[in-house]
């Protein structure tokens, strides 16, 4: 963190340390702290012509059968955790979103909000990782915008993207196409991100250390729709994990599903986690997980995809949707018996005792 | 976690309810007396596996269901203050007061964390002497130790800006109470395994004798329970009333000794109010007279707040077995775990939230086709 530079973009953080070791207010007033901001950060980062415009928007040519746009926000505390950080989350979280709605994902707008007094080196890092996710996702950062408030009033950065991609198939990829005898596909284990995080901000001492998951989906995704697997609804399982996923489907589908417990994956150390917290893997967040529902004749062949591929390597089958129109999740728990799946009221609590 | 995946085998777990069904003649009611317990049960379908004959009742053992709404209020009104850090188990975050809960403070200010051990607790006090740090002192017999650990701790750093605000339970005097009862249908207990892992279960040889109900020491897992219930009927059926110890793997006769004199060094027995049930004389613990300045009760005098139960809620007699969830007219239309109405509403391992969660519908307890594997 010299302040030297070396090559574009820069491997250290561009802006002079020495000078401004902190964000200011300034840097986001719109005078020559912004721009040197801009400039000497984000343009070289994420370098593409829409943004070396400068323009006040980015100009995009796009062609397919329907465009999907979906925006997140990210403020997860902290910024860095295993597998991860707000600037990989950022990308990927909307990549996935776009990814869901069956489309290839192509630009991203990046809107910052420092806070003031955080250290430029931080925010370097949270650029370089918003450039490396963009570019292992395959998509480009656009446009974007950056504020600051005052000390006290942010969490160091939170970051809001949206994000375009084009639709290339006819088909809705949505709960309304759900089938009674769709067969659930479930990418991998449950719970990695949500108890990583959770690790990484108690200072809980796990034996192994657990990282995120946090990953793009789209190239899996894509390749299930390249290969003809007739997707009938993807969903990715992030905040209220896998559960809250299911129940809002079945829901919106109007069609009850029932999954079985003794199918889905989750990771001994997750678990291990979870029993000590007394969490339910079920609900924990991931960050590079989703739910195929397909066509029974489709099950066999999307699953071998799944599983050859590095982001559903763990795939599994869990169940399948119910000719009921009650539109519930049902398990069948370990023992045999069956219960319903609801979505949490809250948060998970860790429990007393 | 294989020692986990071990105790819900479902062929292990078909043979004892096998068995259970090859003892039973009669009816019998018994009680789970753990919260974690009870979430096991609904969570696993443990009863499903029952024959009709067995009933299952859930008890008072929720440390978050049985705190009184008084000591709730007086909670919320210490983490309100300005000065005070308020750090609880987080289970307690959304347990309603009167009109709001901790959660709702924290939202308008108030400086109230979740923390793991009652030590993250006294390191917080230590790193900020500027602050005054109470922990929310809950639980039973299992959470005393730490709880007792704590102020040992403070008091050995010196700290005078920790404090504990108490509501800690005992198991025994709440069964008694249950025996005692003239509604009680408990013919006999599951124990609480974790508090027996802590005070053996010596304690409870006497209430079996003066009942002449058998008390079967039960772990968590299906497995545990399935045995626990098999032992329970068994005496049942011979007319025995023993106690029993089928969780060997963590329950010794004297159970832990040392943790048992951390709490002796720290609380005495006192009188204690239970949500929903009342007071139940010699039930709970308190501070000792020596370690009294750790008392957050007395060093902020909140001590005199008293407040009343809202007279819809059944969870007193819920809480002894009385009636079932479903039995409240309130049950998942006035009272959810959204509004919950009482406290066992509120936590996972009340029996109201356990219900509300797994068996909300009837019809949905039933086992069905799932699609084939692949």
């Amino acid at each position: 963190v010299k302040g030297e530079r070396s090559g574009s973009p820069p491997f250290s953080c561009p802006i002079p340390i020495q000078r401004h070791p902190r964000v200011l207010m300034a840097h986001g007033g719109g005078g020559e702290l912004s721009r040197q901001l801009a400039e000497a950060m984000f343009l070289p980062s994420f370098a593409n012509p829409a943004l070396e415009e400068r323009h006040d928007g980015a100009l995009l040519d796009l062609t397919g059968s329907r465009i999907a746009f979906t925006t997140d926000s990210y403020v997860v505390r902290p910024l860095f955790f295993p597998g991860g950080d707000i600037g990989r989350l950022a990308v990927n979280g909307t990549v996935n979103d776009l990814a869901m709605c069956g489309a290839r994902p192509l630009y991203l707008s990046v809107g910052l909000i420092l806070e003031e007094g955080l250290e430029m080196e931080t925010l370097w890092r949270v650029t370089r990782s918003l450039a490396e996710a963009a570019e292992g996702a395959g998509v480009q950062l656009v446009t974007g915008d950056t504020k600051v408030v005052d000390h006290g009033k942010g969490d160091g950065i939170f970051i809001n993207t949206a994000g375009v991609g084009v639709v290339e198939q006819d088909r809705a990829i949505a709960p309304r196409s759900v089938r009674p005898g769709d067969q659930l596909l479930l990418s991998g284990d449950l719970g990695r991100h949500g108890i990583a995080i959770l690790a990484a901000r108690e200072g809980l001492e796990f034996e192994t250390a657990i990282a995120s998951d946090c990953a793009s989906l789209a190239p899996l995704v894509l390749q299930l729709l390249s290969e003809g697997v007739e997707l009938h609804c993807l969903r990715d399982l992030t905040r209220g994990g896998l559960a809250s996923a299911l129940v809002e489907v079945a829901a919106a589908a109007g069609l009850s599903t029932v999954i079985r417990e003794d199918a889905i994956p989750v990771l001994e150390e997750v678990q291990g986690a979870c029993e000590m917290l007394g969490f339910d893997p079920m609900y924990v967040a991931n960050e590079g997980r989703f739910v195929a529902f397909v066509p029974e004749r489709d099950a066999v062949r999307a699953l071998e995809i799944m599983r050859g591929h590095p982001l559903g390597a763990g795939a599994a089958r869990i169940g399948a949707v119910e000719d009921d129109a009650r539109g519930v999740v049902r398990m069948i728990t370990r023992l045999g018996t069956a219960r319903i799946v609801e979505m949490l009221s809250g948060e998970q609590l860790p429990r007393i005792c | 976690v294989r020692f986990v995946d071990e105790y819900r085998h479902a062929g292990a777990a078909d043979r004892l309810a096998e068995a259970i069904r090859g003892v039973v003649t009669r009816p019998w009611t018994l009680m789970e007396v753990c919260g974690g317990q009870t979430h096991s049960i609904v969570r696993f379908g443990v009863d499903a596996l029952l024959p009709p004959a067995v009933e299952l009742v859930h008890g008072p053992g929720c440390p978050v269901c049985v705190t009184p709404l008084e000591l709730i209020e007086r909670a919320l009104a210490l983490a309100a203050r300005p000065e005070i850090t308020f750090c609880s188990f987080g289970d307690m975050l959304r347990v309603p007061g009167r009109s709001r809960d901790l959660l709702g403070v924290k939202a308008a200010g108030g400086d109230v964390r979740v923390v793991y051990s009652p030590l993250d607790a006294v390191r917080i006090a230590r790193d900020n002497p500027g602050r005054q740090v109470v922990f929310f002192a809950v639980g039973f017999e299992t959470t005393a130790p730490a709880n007792a650990l704590a102020v040992v701790r403070a008091d050995q750093l010196g700290l005078d800006n920790f404090s504990l605000l108490v509501s800690h339970v005992l198991v025994p005097p709440a069964m008694e109470a249950i025996l005692a009862s003239p509604g009680c249908r408990v013919q006999g207990f599951l124990a609480a395994g974790h508090v027996c892992t802590v005070m053996g279960y010596e304690e409870y040889v006497p209430l079996a004798e003066r009942h002449g109900v058998p008390i079967v020491v039960t772990g968590f897992e299906p497995l545990d329970l399935l045995e626990g219930i098999l032992l329970c009927v068994k005496q049942l059926e011979e007319g025995r009333a023993e106690v029993e110890n089928p969780y060997s793997r963590a329950v010794r006769r004297e159970g832990n000794e040392p943790a048992q004199a951390l709490i002796r060094r720290v609380f005495q027995v006192v009188h204690r109010k239970w949500r929903g049930v009342g007071e139940i004389p010699a039930s709970g613990l308190g501070l000792r007279e020596r370690y009294a300045s750790f008392d957050a009760e007395r060093r902020f005098g909140v001590a005199e707040h008293t407040e009343e139960e809202p007279s819809e809620c059944i969870s007193g007699l819920v809480l002894q077995g009385v009636r079932k969830p479903r039995e409240c007219p309130a049950f998942g239309d006035g009272c959810t775990p959204e509004h919950p109405l009482g406290a066992t509403m509120v936590s996972s391992e009340g029996a109201c939230a356990a219900y509300y969660r797994y068996r909300r519908l009837a019809h949905c307890a039933a086992p069905g086709p799932v699609g084939s594997e692949p």
